[in-house]
Parts: structure tokens; C-alpha cells; sequence
């Protein structure tokens, strides 16, 4: 059993302080859905709501259609995932998972049979008996999934639960949860920063900022057609280029930026519809780095322009070169490992270009890095 | 060693080390094994002792298991019903110590926002500011027959005739109760405190009753805090000397009463230390018997 959740204008306040403000959203069943934002934006307060552990000061939470008003957690459909597990110490791992069942009152040799069961969904056969600091990292996250599972909740509610773990076992456990929630079909909801975790794993993702929603969207849209200059900054990374509008047709703007002309997209304001702009507005035309490109026989875009080359960093699978456009701006872009940047030497001026169908304008906003 | 010297210093490691051994040696084990001495030697006027009349005799043992032999019972049964009345009695009084503190402990540790925690801990504090005799005092006022409950009560219609709370022994369980009310809150407070809240939403969240979240998760964590507090408080009630002299009935005596009579009224030290002896041995069985109960190391009480 599955069941949606919807948030309709909800709102959550701490005296003057709107740590939720009027969130309005409907998450689909079997659905995985994250929410993402930097720490501090409400995210984990939203989570809070649906699952019971505090009551929105505006706006309704209903589970399956039904309002949440006066529900108490024990009561609700869902099962949360606390970000340190909160997995109880004193128990052996096979109790813990069936503890929900424990509390309903179902007889030990059945609790045993369900927590065999839950144990084998998440590799863990046999270890049942084990104390819960005898376990890994890793285990003892599925435990605690294992041990939410065990009601059958329709929703599963996960605060951040990978954030504790190294990165290696961070992109398995990415791969694992998806697993999970495909065989087990509930609706997940999952909080993170992590902008990674959100597009990997997610159905959709809702970008939050300040208590509000920034924009909601397939992970994929987020990323390509950012709506707000804090989305697109906060997710992936992005060169803000401040300018100004010279002419904008149809779908494609022509932005002045200091001398140099860009033909970029216009941005959109809602999943069908792309923002207005006016001859003269201050606007932000937001490029990503895997887009720009050393401009050469084979590379020449419609936008081009040149930087003075700083330092190249090397990260692995990429470069990231660093350019100087003039003491004001710095530019970055990255390049596949594979790509020969001997060439490139600090001081140098380099010749650059990109696509106007990678570039997006929007009205001038605050960033996410500032 | 090297490394407590090399970490604190001679000077410090210096005055640690003969601070404890002089503490051990001279405040503890001396005096506790002069009791023990004296308590199986005859009591003897002071020209007698060392002479030949003066060695090791079990008759203060006897007397509290047979009395003495003028009298005709087989057994003392006076003071054995004392010693057992104050056992009983202090397992009682810290059985419902730790009913009462419990809930104060648990609600200062993890319900109550940090200024109220603050303010309630000051206000179980400042009370006891006041000494424990002059508390039991203001006990006996409030519990006389005379008294200002039994006015209240008459005053306001809801009883006829005055309680005679005194007798009834109300005024000493409340007192002792009383008395050693902090031991007990403390260590709850800091076994409660430590745990996580998170277990506490995660079992709420499971659909855990709250009486069953206690049961399963708080208590079995505070298990080292309590058995902590029962037997500081098993100790200290077991050993009271003021509060029963003042509070309990002219009927009750505390056991502790009976040895003070032999140490002062009887002059006879010899049957006070066996007396007392007998108390230290049976409060160390109720400590190792809490901690067999609790499944608690010595070191996870005294944390």
C-alpha cells in the first residue's frame, strides 16, 4: 500500500521566524520525492509536519487524502528515518526491526518470521542476533530502513540518513535505497543538501530556499531549466553572468554583458511557461562549466569570448580551469580527465564559446553562493 | 603510574596519591576495622580491657539474635523486628522515591525546555539549604495533631476527626522520602538526559505507547542511574538517625536508634558496632543484590 501526500499551504512558524512558509505540493504515490536545500531552509521541518512530529501554524497535511490535523506520529501512516538512525542500542538488531510489531502486539516466533524476512530484503540474513554496534555503517542503515519497513508504511520519510557516511558507501547506498523503493513500491520522501542524493535517486526533486519552494520538478528539468537564479546555483554548478537585456524574441534573449553579446535562453517561470523580459532589464545568464568550450576547428559555438587562464584543478574524472574575464569575474569550466590541457598555460588568454541553447537567462535574484 | 606522573606532575600526582591513601587508610578502614574488632570483644570498663578477660566473643551477635538471658523469649524479637521493620521500610520509602522522582527526572531531562530544567533543578536545591532536622521539624508541624494538613482537612469538612499521622507513620515514610529526594532525582537526571531524543520520537514514530517507550527504551538506558539512586537512597534511608527520632511514631524505632542507645544511653560500644556492623552487611547485600538485578557493573553506578 501506497499513498500520496499533499502539503496544501502549509506553513510552519517559530514565533516571528517562518521556518516553513505557505508550501504548497502534491507528491504522487510511489513516488520518490527529495527535498533539497542548504541546511536551514525548512526542509527538515516540512518532514517534521508530515510526519506528525510537529503541526504546520497554516495550511493543511493530508496522507492519502486524508487530513493529518490532530494525528499524532504513532498514528500516521508513516515511518520516518532519523539522520543518526536513532537505532535503539539495547536491543539486539532483529528487536529493533521488529519493534513497531512489538507495540502492535503480534507474538514473538511471528515478529522473528517478519524480522528474518526484513533481514534478508537488505542482505542482512542471519544477523539478526547481532547487537547494533556490531554493525557497519552501511548495515546500520539498512536496519533502520528495515525497521521502518516493518509496519508497511505507504510513506517513508528519510531525514537525510546518508549524510553521516563516507562517500563510497554514500553512492552505494543511493543505489541500494532506489532498489528498495522499486521493490517495495511506498512512497518515499527524502531530505537532503546533497544535490547529488536528490538528482540521482529522485522521481522529482522540490528545491527549497528560506522556508519556500524555489521550484519543484523531474530531476532533470531542475537541472536544465532552472526557474530561479538560487536553483540555478544550488543545483550543479553554474557562471552567473550580470547583464543587461539588449533584445528578447520569442524564447531567446540577447544579453549585454560588458561589451560582449550572448545569445542565451529565456528562462522559465513555470514547467510550461518562460519569463518576460524587457529591453534593458538586469538579468543573470547562468552557464554551466561541462558547457563551455575551448573554442577551436572543431568547437565554435554561437556565444564566444575570452579569459585569462588562472589555475587548472584537478579533481579526478575532471579538470576544472579557472579564468579571470577581468578583475570583477572569474569564469570556470571543466573538461573530461582525457583532454589534453598542455597548452594551457597561467596568464594565457584563452578563446572560448558555448551554446545559446545551454545558456538560461533569468531576472536578476540572489544566488545560492553568496 | 609513570603516566599519571607524567600527565599531572609530581606535585599534583604527590598530593593525589597520599590525599587517597590517608582518606582510605585513615577515614575508612581504620575506623570501620576497629569496629569490627570491637564488635566481637565483651564490653569491658576501661581498667579491664587488654587484661585476660578481654577476648573475642560472639555475645553481642547472640544478643541480637537471642536476647539477653534474663529474658525468656527464644529469639530477640524486638530487635530483630526493628532490624527488619527499617529494612523493609527503606526498601519501601526508595521504592516509592524512585515512583515519585521518575517522572520529574524524566520531564527536567527531556520534556522541559532548558530554563525551566534550570529553574526546577534551583528549586529542588534551595530547600534543602535548610538542614535535614529542621526540615523534619517543619514535617512534624505540618503532620502534628494539631497540625496544619489536619486543619486544613477538619477545617474544610472533608474528615470529622483529625489523622493521627504520626502514629500511622505517614509523617516519618513522607520525611524520608523527603530527606534523600535529590540522590535519587540526580542520577535519573543524568542517566535520562544522556539518552537520545531521537530514540524517543523513533519509538513514538513506530507507534510505541508511551508507557512502552519507558519500558523499553528509557528505563532499560537510565537502568544504571537508577539502581544509582535506589541504593544511595536505600543507604542513606536505612542509616537515618534524625528524621526517624523526630518523625516516627512513640511505637517505631529506626535500628539506627538501637545502636545509637548502645553507642550513648548504654555505654556499651562493643554491641553498637556489632549493630552497626550488621546494617553496613546488609546494605552491602542490598547493593550487590540491585546491582544483580540491574545487570550493572560498580563502575556503570558510581558514573
Amino acid at each position: 500500500m501506497s499513498a500520496d501526500v499533499e502539503l496544501q499551504n502549509v506553513s510552519v512558524t517559530f514565533g516571528n521566524f517562518y521556518a516553513a512558509k505557505n508550501v504548497s505540493v502534491k507528491i504522487n504515490k510511489g513516488e520518490f520525492f527529495s527535498f533539497l536545500g542548504p541546511s536551514g531552509c525548512g526542509k527538515t521541518t516540512l518532514l517534521r509536519a508530515i510526519s506528525g512530529f510537529l503541526h504546520p501554524s497554516e495550511g493543511k497535511v493530508l496522507i492519502g487524502g486524508k487530513d493529518m490535523a490532530g494525528i499524532g506520529p504513532n498514528k500516521r501512516p508513516t515511518s520516518l528515518i532519523f539522520q543518526n538512525l536513532a537505532l535503539f542500542p539495547l536491543m539486539s538488531v532483529a528487536d529493533n526491526i521488529a519493534f513497531s510489531l512489538e507495540v502492535r502486539g503480534i507474538y514473538k516466533t511471528e515478529r522473528r518470521k517478519r524480522a528474518d524476512e526484513l533481514l534478508e530484503l537488505i542482505a542482512l540474513t542471519g544477523q539478526g542476533d547481532k547487537k547494533v554496534h556490531e554493525l557497519s555503517g552501511g548495515q546500520r542503515q539498512r536496519v533502520a530502513i528495515a525497521r521502518a519497513l516493518a509496519i508497511e508504511p505507504e510513506v517513508l520519510l528519510l531525514d537525510e540518513p546518508l549524510s553521516a557516511l563516507d562517500l563510497k558507501l554514500r553512492q552505494k547506498m543511493r543505489t541500494e535505497l532506489r532498489a528498495i523503493q522499486k521493490r517495495v513500491g511506498i512512497t518515499f520522501i527524502y531530505i537532503t543538501h546533497d544535490q547529488g542524493e536528490a538528482l540521482t535517486m529522485s522521481d522529482r526533486v522540490a528545491v527549497m530556499n528560506e522556508g519556500e519552494l524555489e521550484q519543484v520538478g523531474l530531476s532533470n528539468d531542475v537541472y536544465n531549466f532552472p526557474h530561479t537564479p538560487f536553483v540555478a546555483t544550488f543545483v550543479g554548478e553554474n557562471n552567473p553572468f550580470y547583464g543587461k537585456v539588449l533584445s528578447f524574441e520569442k524564447d531567446m534573449v540577447k544579453v549585454d554583458f560588458q561589451g560582449n553579446n550572448f545569445i542565451a535562453k529565456a528562462g522559465n517561470i513555470s514547467d510550461q511557461k518562460n519569463h518576460d523580459f524587457k529591453k534593458g532589464q538586469e538579468v543573470i545568464m547562468f552557464i554551466r562549466p561541462e558547457s563551455i568550450f575551448i573554442k577551436d576547428g572543431n568547437n565554435k559555438l554561437d556565444n564566444n569570448f575570452t579569459a585569462k587562464l588562472q589555475t587548472i584543478e584537478f579533481e579526478g574524472n575532471l579538470k576544472n580551469i579557472y579564468l579571470n574575464l577581468n578583475s570583477k569575474m572569474n569564469v570556470r569550466f571543466s573538461v573530461p580527465n582525457a583532454v589534453d590541457t598542455s597548452s594551457l598555460s597561467a596568464e594565457k588568454e584563452v578563446e572560448l564559446t558555448f551554446s545559446s541553447q545551454k545558456a538560461v537567462v533569468l531576472p536578476k535574484g540572489s544566488l545560492a553562493v553568496d | 603510574m609513570n603516566y599519571f606522573f607524567n600527565k599531572n606532575g609530581p606535585l599534583v600526582s604527590t598530593y593525589f596519591i597520599v590525599a587517597i591513601i590517608f582518606w582510605l587508610i585513615f577515614l575508612i578502614i581504620i575506623p570501620q576495622l576497629y569496629m569490627l574488632d570491637l564488635s566481637f570483644r565483651p564490653n569491658l570498663p576501661p581498667l579491664l580491657r587488654g587484661g585476660p578477660d578481654d577476648v573475642h566473643t560472639l555475645t553481642h551477635y547472640k544478643h541480637f539474635i537471642f536476647g539477653s538471658e534474663s529474658s525468656d523469649d527464644a529469639f530477640n524479637y524486638v530487635d530483630i523486628g526493628v532490624f527488619f521493620n527499617t529494612i523493609l521500610t527503606a526498601i519501601f520509602v526508595t521504592i516509592i522515591n524512585l515512583c515519585f522522582c521518575y517522572p520529574i527526572a524524566f520531564y527536567m531531562a527531556k520534556v522541559a525546555t532548558p530554563n525551566t530544567a534550570r529553574l526546577l533543578i534551583v528549586s529542588l536545591i534551595i530547600p534543602f539549604w535548610i538542614n535535614e532536622l529542621l526540615r523534619s521539624f517543619a514535617l512534624r508541624i505540618l503532620f502534628a495533631g494539631e497540625g496544619v494538613i489536619n486543619n486544613v482537612l477538619l477545617g474544610t469538612g472533608l474528615i470529622d476527626t483529625g489523622i493521627n499521622f504520626i502514629a500511622l507513620d505517614i509523617a516519618l515514610y513522607t520525611g524520608l522520602t523527603y530527606a534523600y529526594i535529590l540522590l535519587m532525582i540526580f542520577p535519573l537526571y543524568n542517566a535520562i538526559e544522556s539518552l537520545d531524543t531521537n530514540q524517543l520520537e523513533a519509538a513514538k514514530d513506530l507507534g510505541s505507547s508511551t508507557f512502552r517507550t519507558h519500558w523499553r527504551i528509557v528505563i532499560p538506558h537510565a537502568k544504571a542511574g537508577i539502581a544509582s539512586g535506589c541504593t544511595m537512597v536505600f543507604m542513606l534511608t536505612a542509616g537515618a538517625l534524625a528524621t526517624p527520632v523526630v518523625l516516627s511514631s512513640p511505637n517505631t524505632y529506626w535500628f539506627t536508634q538501637l545502636i545509637y542507645q548502645w553507642f550513648n544511653m548504654n555505654d556499651n560500644w562493643s554491641r553498637g558496632s556489632a549493630y552497626s556492623i550488621l546494617l553496613l552487611t546488609i546494605s552491602v547485600i542490598f547493593v550487590l543484590l540491585m546491582m544483580r538485578i540491574f545487570k550493572v557493573k560498580i563502575g556503570e553506578i558510581v558514573r
